[in-house]
Parts: C-alpha cells; sequence; structure tokens
C-alpha cells in the first residue's frame, strides 16, 4: 500500500494511466446511443485488518480492489456497467454496454472538465508509511485485549480487532463535472464473552470515524471501548428477560439513534417516494412527529462515519432538515431522483463500491437536543423500558413497519432505573412512531462510529445520533410479563 | 431496443490453473513454509423492470486473488483485483510482511496432504443456458414477472418491480502441499415485488422467487407473478394483536431462520469459544427427537454444493441433529484443531483473510403433515409468514424478531396481522416444535418445511 497523497486526480492519472482524453472518449462512447447524462466513477481502495483473539495475533490481512463503475441515465433508466482492467479496452466496452440502455442518436462530444474546488476537507489523510502503522495498531487492539481481560475475573473470551481501508474516488461526469476524494476510514472493535457458572453473556464496543491512529491515542482509547464490553457482558449475566408488550419506552442519547434511521430515515429516501413505495410518500408538509422532533441528515461533520466531501457521484454533502418540528420537509436525494422529482441533490448520492449502481443514502442522521433534563425523564416513568444499545434494525418501507434490537436495556420501576433485560427487538410503525415523542434531552449525543447500512445489497458507512427521548408508547417484543 | 447479446461469457486473456500454481511457487520462493492461493471471476447481469419500463440494466465481469501465507505457525493474508505482474508481485511481498506481525499459533497451518480432494462426480452447478437469452429477452422475462404480479389484483397499482439476474463464477484453488482445485458455478433468478393498497390506504408489499441453477428449471415468471400477487394482497389491513402466548406455524422461508441461527450455533467459530449455546453439546440431546437436521455438500444441482471446500477439502454429508442429539459441528480445519476433532469439510474462502466456515445444502428433515393439517389442527394461533430484524443472540439462544402473518382461529388462516413481535429462547423452541411438515423444498441452501412452535410469546398491544 502507498502513503495516501492528498492528491487524488494525479494518483489516478499517474498510477492508473488515466487522462482527460480518455475519460472524455468513455464519456462519449456511453453516450454513443443517446442518453442524458453519463458517468464514470474510478475507485481505488487499500484495506487492512488485524485481529487479536486469545491473545494471539490471529489474523492479519490486507487488499486492493481497484475498478470503474460507467453509467448510462436515460429518463428513469440507468445502464450499468463495471470493470477491474482499466486498460482503454475494457474502459470503452464497458462504456458501450452501459449504452445499451438508450436508443437514439448519440449526444455531442464531452470536452474539458470543471474540476470541483478544494474539498471541504473534512477528514485527515496519513502520511506515514504502512509498516509503522501496523506496529502501532497491533499495540492498540493488544491494550484492548489486555483492558478487557484485566476488567473482571468472568471475561473469559476476547476478541480485538482493528481494521481500515483509504478510498480514493474520481467522478466524471458527461456535463463536465469532476471530483476527487480521499476517503480514511478506521474502527477499533472489542468483543468479550462472560461466563459465570453455565451463565454466558456477549458485548462488544467499538468506535473510530474518518480518522488516523492518533485518534485511538488520544479521543477514544482502546481501553475505553474495552471497558465498555466488557461491562456490558458482565451486566447481561445478571439479566432477566424483557417485558412484552406496549408500554412507555426510553432511549438512551448517542447510538438508540438507529430508531430515526429505520423509523423515519430510510421511509425519506427520494427513490421509494418518487416511485410511491414508501409509507412517507405524498406526506411532505404534514406532521410525522411530535413538535418536540427535527431530524437532520449531515454529511458534513468532520471526521464521522458517515460523512463525505463528495457522494459518490461527485456532488458536495450537505446538511439537510428532513423533519422540523414534527412537520416533514424534505427528501435525501441523488441526481436520477432529484432530477426526476425537480427537487435539490443533497449530495446523498452513494454506493458500496464501483461495482454498484448509486442510490440515495443516509450520512449522518440525527435529532436534534430538547430542553428536557435526562433524569426528569426517567423519573416521569412509571413502569417502562429504558433501552442505551442496540444491535442491528430494519424497517418494511412500505407498511412503516421498523424494528430494532436492543443488547442493553433495564426496567424502568417507579421512576427509577432497575434490573438489566435480555436482548429484545422493539418494533414500530414509522410514520406514526415519533408522534409519541414526549419528552426530548438536552444531551444529544453522536455514536462511536460502528453503523454500516444495508440497502439493496449495498452496504455503506453511516453515523446515528439522538439525546435521550421519551416514547409513551411502543412494542416491546420480549418474553416477560 | 437491445440489439447486442451479451457479452458477458466472453473472458479475455482467461486464467488458468498454471497461473495460480505459479502464484504459490513464487510465495515458496519467498519464504512462506505454505502458501495457498484462490483465484475467483464472475460474471452477472442483473435487469429490473418497473411499471413495464426497463428501469435497471447491469453487466459486468470481475476477477481477483487471494493469498494465504504461513511462515512457520505463523499465518497472514492478502487480495487484489490487479492481476499484472506488479500486482502479483505486491501481492506475495505484501503477505511476507504482514506474517512476521503475527503470533505463532500451534493450531495454524494446511490441512495434511492426506485429507485433500474433490468429488469426483458432475455436481451439475454449471449451466451456459443462463446466459443464453439475448438480452432482449431476458427484459421480457422480467417483464412478464412483474406483468403477471400486477394483473393478479385490481389493488395491486404499484411495484417495486420484477427482475432477471442472471451469474456465473468460476474458482481455481491451490496450495503447496499439491491440491489444486477447479469450480464453475451459474444461477439465474427471476423476481417479483408487487405493492398493493386499500381504497383508505394502507401499502403493503411482499415479493417472491424462482431462483436456479439453469435456465430451464426456473419457475414460470406468471407463476411467481402471481404467487407474489398472493402474498402481497393477504397482508392488506393488516392489524395487531394483543400480547399473549399461542402456537406459532412457521412457514418454511420463515423457518428456514431457525436453521441459520443454529448453523450460526454449530460454527466451530463459536463453538471453540464457547460462543454458542450449543457449544460442548455434542453427544447431548439439544431438541426434541422429532427433529433431524442435515447438512450436505454434495447434493447434484444444490445451491450450497460444491465439490470441495474452501481448503480442498471434499465436501460431504454429515447428520447434524440425529432426532434430537447433536452429533455434529461445521468445522474447517483451525476449528477442528482446537476442539481435537477432524475438519468437516465446512471451510469456506473468501478472497481476504482465513477461511471461514460455510453449510452445505442444510436442512431439517420433512415430517408426515402437509401445511393445511398443521394448521387445520390448531385452535388459536399465529400463522408466521415475514420476520424483520437482527433478533437473535447465539451465546444466549435469546431470540426475539419482528413479526408478520395471519391469524389462525378454528383451524381455518383467517385476518392478516403486522407490528407484533415473536419472542423466546432457542433452547426451549428447540424441544418446543411440535409438529413438522412434509413441504421440504429447495428454494436456497438450506431449507426447512413449516414448523409449529409451542410456548413462544407475541407482543402486540
Amino acid at each position: 500500500m502507498q502513503p495516501a497523497s492528498p492528491d487524488t486526480r494525479k494518483f489516478f492519472y499517474e498510477h492508473l494511466g488515466l487522462n482527460d482524453r480518455l475519460l472524455e472518449r468513455c464519456l462519449a462512447e456511453a453516450l454513443s446511443a443517446g442518453g442524458d447524462y453519463a458517468d464514470l466513477y474510478f475507485e481505488y481502495v487499500t484495506a487492512s485488518s488485524l485481529v487479536v483473539d486469545e491473545s494471539l495475533v490471529k489474523s492479519a490481512s490486507q487488499g486492493i480492489s481497484a475498478g470503474c463503475g460507467l453509467r448510462v441515465v436515460s429518463g428513469e433508466r440507468t445502464g450499468y456497467a463495471y470493470t477491474d482492467d482499466l486498460s482503454p479496452e475494457r474502459l470503452l466496452r464497458a462504456a458501450r454496454t452501459a449504452a445499451l440502455i438508450a436508443s437514439g442518436p448519440s449526444k455531442q462530444q464531452v470536452q474539458g472538465f470543471r474540476e470541483a474546488p478544494p474539498s471541504a476537507g473534512l477528514y485527515p489523510v496519513a502520511t506515514t508509511g504502512f509498516d509503522a502503522e501496523t506496529a502501532a495498531k497491533l499495540e492498540l487492539i493488544q491494550r484492548g485485549n489486555r483492558a478487557a481481560r484485566a476488567y473482571d475475573a468472568r471475561i473469559v473470551q476476547v476478541q480485538a480487532s482493528f481494521a481500515d481501508e483509504l478510498r480514493r474516488i474520481l467522478v466524471a461526469g458527461s456535463d463536465g463535472s469532476f471530483a476527487t476524494d480521499t476517503q480514511p476510514l478506521a474502527r477499533l472493535n472489542v468483543s468479550v464473552i462472560a461466563k459465570e457458572g453455565e451463565n454466558m453473556a456477549r458485548g462488544s464496543s467499538g468506535g473510530g470515524g474518518r480518522v488516523l491512529l492518533d485518534f485511538f491515542l488520544t479521543d477514544k482509547t482502546p481501553e475505553y471501548f474495552a471497558i465498555e464490553a466488557a461491562r456490558q457482558a458482565v451486566l447481561q449475566l445478571g439479566a432477566v428477560p424483557a417485558p412484552a408488550g406496549e408500554m412507555p419506552v426510553v432511549l438512551g442519547p448517542g447510538w438508540p439513534g438507529v430508531l430515526l434511521h429505520e423509523a423515519v430515515g430510510h421511509g425519506l429516501e427520494a427513490d421509494f417516494n418518487r416511485k410511491k413505495t414508501s409509507a412517507f410518500a405524498g406526506l411532505i408538509g404534514q406532521m410525522v412527529a411530535s413538535p418536540k422532533v427535527t431530524v437532520i441528515d449531515n454529511g458534513t461533520m468532520p471526521n464521522r462515519r458517515g460523512s463525505l466531501n463528495v457522494d459518490d457521484e461527485g456532488s458536495p454533502t450537505q446538511e439537510t432538515v428532513l423533519i422540523e418540528n414534527g412537520v416533514l420537509k424534505g427528501y435525501m436525494s441523488d441526481k436520477l431522483s432529484a432530477r426526476l422529482m425537480g427537487i435539490a441533490d443533497t449530495g446523498n448520492g452513494r454506493r458500496e463500491s464501483y461495482q454498484h449502481i448509486p442510490m440515495p443514502r443516509m450520512t449522518n442522521t440525527y435529532m436534534l437536543a430538547g430542553e428536557d433534563d435526562p433524569g426528569d425523564i426517567i423519573r416521569s416513568v412509571h413502569r417502562g423500558l429504558y433501552a442505551v444499545n442496540f444491535g442491528g434494525g430494519q424497517v418494511d418501507i412500505t407498511n412503516g413497519k421498523f424494528v430494532f434490537s436492543a443488547s442493553e436495556a433495564y426496567l424502568i420501576e417507579d421512576g427509577k432505573i432497575t434490573a438489566p433485560v435480555k436482548n429484545a427487538t422493539l418494533i414500530g410503525n414509522g410514520p406514526e412512531a415519533l408522534k409519541y415523542v414526549s419528552m426530548v434531552g438536552n444531551d444529544l449525543k453522536l455514536d462511536e462510529g460502528v453503523g454500516t447500512c444495508g440497502k439493496a445489497g449495498q452496504s455503506v458507512p453511516v453515523g446515528v445520533g439522538m439525546p435521550t427521548i421519551k416514547l409513551d408508547k411502543m412494542t416491546v417484543g420480549g418474553t416477560g410479563n | 431496443m437491445f440489439f447486442v447479446t451479451s457479452t458477458a461469457t466472453v473472458t479475455i486473456n482467461a486464467i488458468g490453473q498454471e497461473f495460480v500454481t505459479d502464484i504459490v511457487t513464487k510465495a515458496l520462493r519467498a519464504g512462506a513454509t505454505d502458501a495457498e492461493v484462490v483465484f475467483a471471476e464472475g460474471d452477472e447481469f442483473e435487469t429490473l423492470v418497473r411499471l413495464g419500463q426497463v428501469e435497471q440494466l447491469k453487466e459486468a465481469g470481475s476477477r481477483a486473488l487471494g493469498l494465504r501465507v504461513f511462515q512457520g505457525l505463523r499465518t497472514a493474508s492478502t487480495s487484489t483485483s490487479d492481476l499484472s505482474p506488479e500486482g502479483v508481485q505486491q501481492l506475495i511481498s505484501g503477505a511476507m510482511s504482514l506474517v512476521r506481525v503475527t503470533s505463532e499459533d500451534p493450531f495454524v497451518g494446511l490441512p495434511e496432504r492426506e485429507e485433500f480432494g474433490a468429488l469426483a462426480v458432475d455436481l451439475d452447478l454449471y449451466y451456459e443456458d443462463v446466459y443464453a437469452l439475448p438480452v432482449i429477452e431476458r427484459i421480457e422475462y422480467a417483464r412478464r414477472t412483474e406483468a403477471a404480479a400486477m394483473a393478479a389484483d385490481v389493488r395491486i397499482q404499484n411495484s417495486g418491480g420484477g427482475s432477471f439476474d442472471a451469474a456465473t463464477g468460476r474458482k481455481i484453488l491451490a496450495n503447496s502441499r499439491g491440491f489444486v482445485g477447479e469450480s464453475r458455478r451459474s444461477s439465474c433468478s427471476i423476481s417479483a415485488q408487487p405493492i398493493a393498497q386499500l381504497a383508505e390506504g394502507g401499502m403493503q408489499r411482499d415479493y417472491w422467487y424462482s431462483s436456479q441453477r439453469s435456465l430451464h428449471l426456473l419457475d414460470s415468471p406468471e407463476d411467481v407473478g402471481q404467487e407474489a400477487a398472493r402474498r402481497t394482497v393477504r397482508r392488506l389491513g393488516a392489524r395487531r394483536i394483543p400480547t399473549q402466548r399461542v402456537p406459532l406455524v412457521f412457514a418454511p422461508e420463515i423457518a428456514r431462520s431457525i436453521l441459520g441461527a443454529i448453523m450460526g450455533a454449530i460454527n466451530g467459530n463459536a463453538v471453540y469459544r464457547s460462543s454458542s449455546f450449543l457449544a460442548g453439546k455434542l453427544g447431548e440431546t439439544v431438541a426434541g427427537d422429532n427433529l433431524t437436521i442435515i447438512d450436505d455438500g454434495t447434493t447434484p444441482g444444490g445451491f450450497g454444493s460444491a465439490p470441495f471446500d474452501g481448503e480442498g477439502l471434499p465436501t460431504r454429508r454429515k447428520v447434524v441433529l440425529d432426532r434430537g442429539v447433536l452429533t455434529s459441528y461445521l468445522l474447517n480445519t483451525y476449528t477442528a484443531r482446537k476442539l481435537g476433532l477432524q475438519s468437516t469439510g465446512n471451510a469456506s474462502r473468501g478472497l481476504a483473510g482465513s477461511p471461514g466456515i460455510g453449510a452445505g445444502n442444510f436442512y431439517l428433515e420433512p415430517g408426515a403433515k402437509t401445511p393445511e393439517e398443521i394448521i387445520a389442527a390448531i385452535h388459536s394461533g399465529l400463522y408466521v409468514t415475514d420476520l424483520i430484524g437482527h433478533g437473535v443472540n447465539i451465546v444466549t439462544g435469546d431470540y426475539s424478531h419482528g413479526a408478520s402473518g395471519l391469524w389462525i382461529e378454528n383451524g381455518e388462516l383467517t385476518y392478516p396481522v403486522e407490528e407484533i413481535t415473536v419472542a423466546g429462547n432457542l433452547k426451549e423452541m428447540l424441544h418446543n416444535i411440535s409438529v413438522v411438515g412434509n413441504d421440504l423444498i429447495f428454494r436456497s441452501a438450506v431449507a426447512c418445511p413449516t414448523i409449529c412452535i409451542e410456548g413462544m410469546t407475541i407482543a402486540g398491544e
């Protein structure tokens, strides 16, 4: 792996043999049968992963993946081809394949590109050499391993891992648009198993973002994640069955914001609304949440896992208000839906890799802080659930039903947090659930940087955030009374 | 209009076994004591037709290499999509540099020479016909599938689309202990995702598909579209039900998820770490005596079949659960050595990292009752037709999912139900499966007949 160069265009041109003339020829070929728009997406990703398991460095791997995706858009139609062979012959052949979607006379030649102004600089680019980095990453996960084992004698298994990637992209469009970006992404994770007699429990904690190694030395140390994972596992050893049925639910700050991602986020992606397949279709301007609720999607937050200087169509990311004081304000869009719906491109066009067609996706999605004291929120509940950590979630965007799985939750009895409960799924209806938000805390927190969102088979890194909130009713999927 | 037939099957500079074994040799020359190389290439074609119009057309191919090196008891791995001499050189030097940082682990290493092998029979995994149709006819398959769904019911006026997808893949695995294996596979599928709506609102979508290794085995687009429509409109007007405990009947495509959880719980990686509720339970009764589960990587044409596993061992058939007694885990070489057992030929190999573990064709042996008989015997209960979420904890066995389905009253399916959860613990659920249906159909590598489970909790209103 080469050390990263901030000059991404130079990287592609010098290392992969691209030049303006070749890009123009590919775009002309892509539009040879007509079409409204064509673009080329070049990607070069280096990724590495290290795992300490049973106190041994069991796994070390690195990989390089490079390729180009070529797209032709004609009305609502998209033709797509990709190649991992970046020779001019292969690129031109892929362009001809993508061109099959259109049927008409060739469009005029593409001549010259307007390179986007210097990027917003939301994240740093590494300059250290690979070997030095490997040693430093190993030290981080060894520290995580030691801290988790030292936390409690009941911690019997520890797996600590560090995974990072550097993704360089170059996007050139038939409208002359041209953008590049170099995107770091790192994550440290600690997973543990606690055992007491026959009783076992798991705990996991991790985080990171578009950060360099120093983040894990200063901001969030391996010990921070290790202790958190161990704490969760030991706590779960004493968990009682989760209750079953409708009850007030208080969600803690930070990662429980996955509620927003599932309950409203996906339903507000423009493609589903353009096709009227979302439960939120046609609800712009209507109340879809309590007046205390304002939800934002923001791709411009420095160093966050979901942030991007430019999206995967080369458009700058932005801060988009989705719900303001309970009223549905807007959708997250890519270029295609923006054009077809006559709305703004919000810079949410994302894709998993060069092998995938871009579509509207979330970046960092969060609820703005309110005025309530988190302590008061807990005290206001007679009998309910307090959930602070979650696994994944899922939504059926058409009927609006969504779930998310609590991995750390407690009973609230007479205004006090009491027994920890076992894993349970929470279920609700997206366009209705946030209407039951009666209190919003003053403690907005973003997640630690672990989220990966899946849509139509494509995974992309995202962030979520939320203050402590109270939902007057939600269905908790436990087995207890 | 589409005049050009597919070019996806044309391969320029075909990569052969020699290219792969040559990299093994180079890795040894660079200082590895053992090495294993995997080459994978694939072509894919996808088309989506929505409301009768082509919406997406995708066609492409890719190739990549993965290398695992050993130096004594250390191991590391690299992967690349750059097959040039420089790319291969970087693949090897990267791995040799990484292997220095890993720990010595006495259980690490390739399988022993006598273990290698590939099934001699042709498993019928590759059919050229998945690409036989010209593009325009593939689009027609997708269009017909959607059209059949749209025509089936007046309440279906919108759609997520109809699709036709096809893919082929080829894999070569070679190592320094003399194994070289090559396998090819193909698949194609059609699907429809209609959206139905009542006059007063309330949209529902569902989905149906047919997936096969050969085009001529696919269900007709009309059958798939009509089934998708039937599944969608039966959800219209769904309501919530109170929190309660009643028998649950899991439809086959839902019952599959229970098998998936068992597969995770007997995965050698979870077992040797004791991070599974089935770890250490070999030889013990863990389920009712009406449950027998088979893992078989040798079935001709199977979605989970392969001539050799991810480490070059022949795949095999094994009884995993024999009338409720746990008789086998799913193991690769590393996890088998950790547990003092033999590999079960279940190594899976991606490009990057160490081999993982995967099942072959994994299924619950069918019982005697038809699904209709199972439902008819229930006074009050829920027929579960969809699950959402990721609510299985393999360590504890805790199970909690979002669900929807049809209410059973006096042995008959009545109204649709949604926005509820179903929860229990797998340790108990495996003992509480009261009936196993006779409707075992392989629609994918994991297959399960209809089952009835007692004692689970529905959380609702």
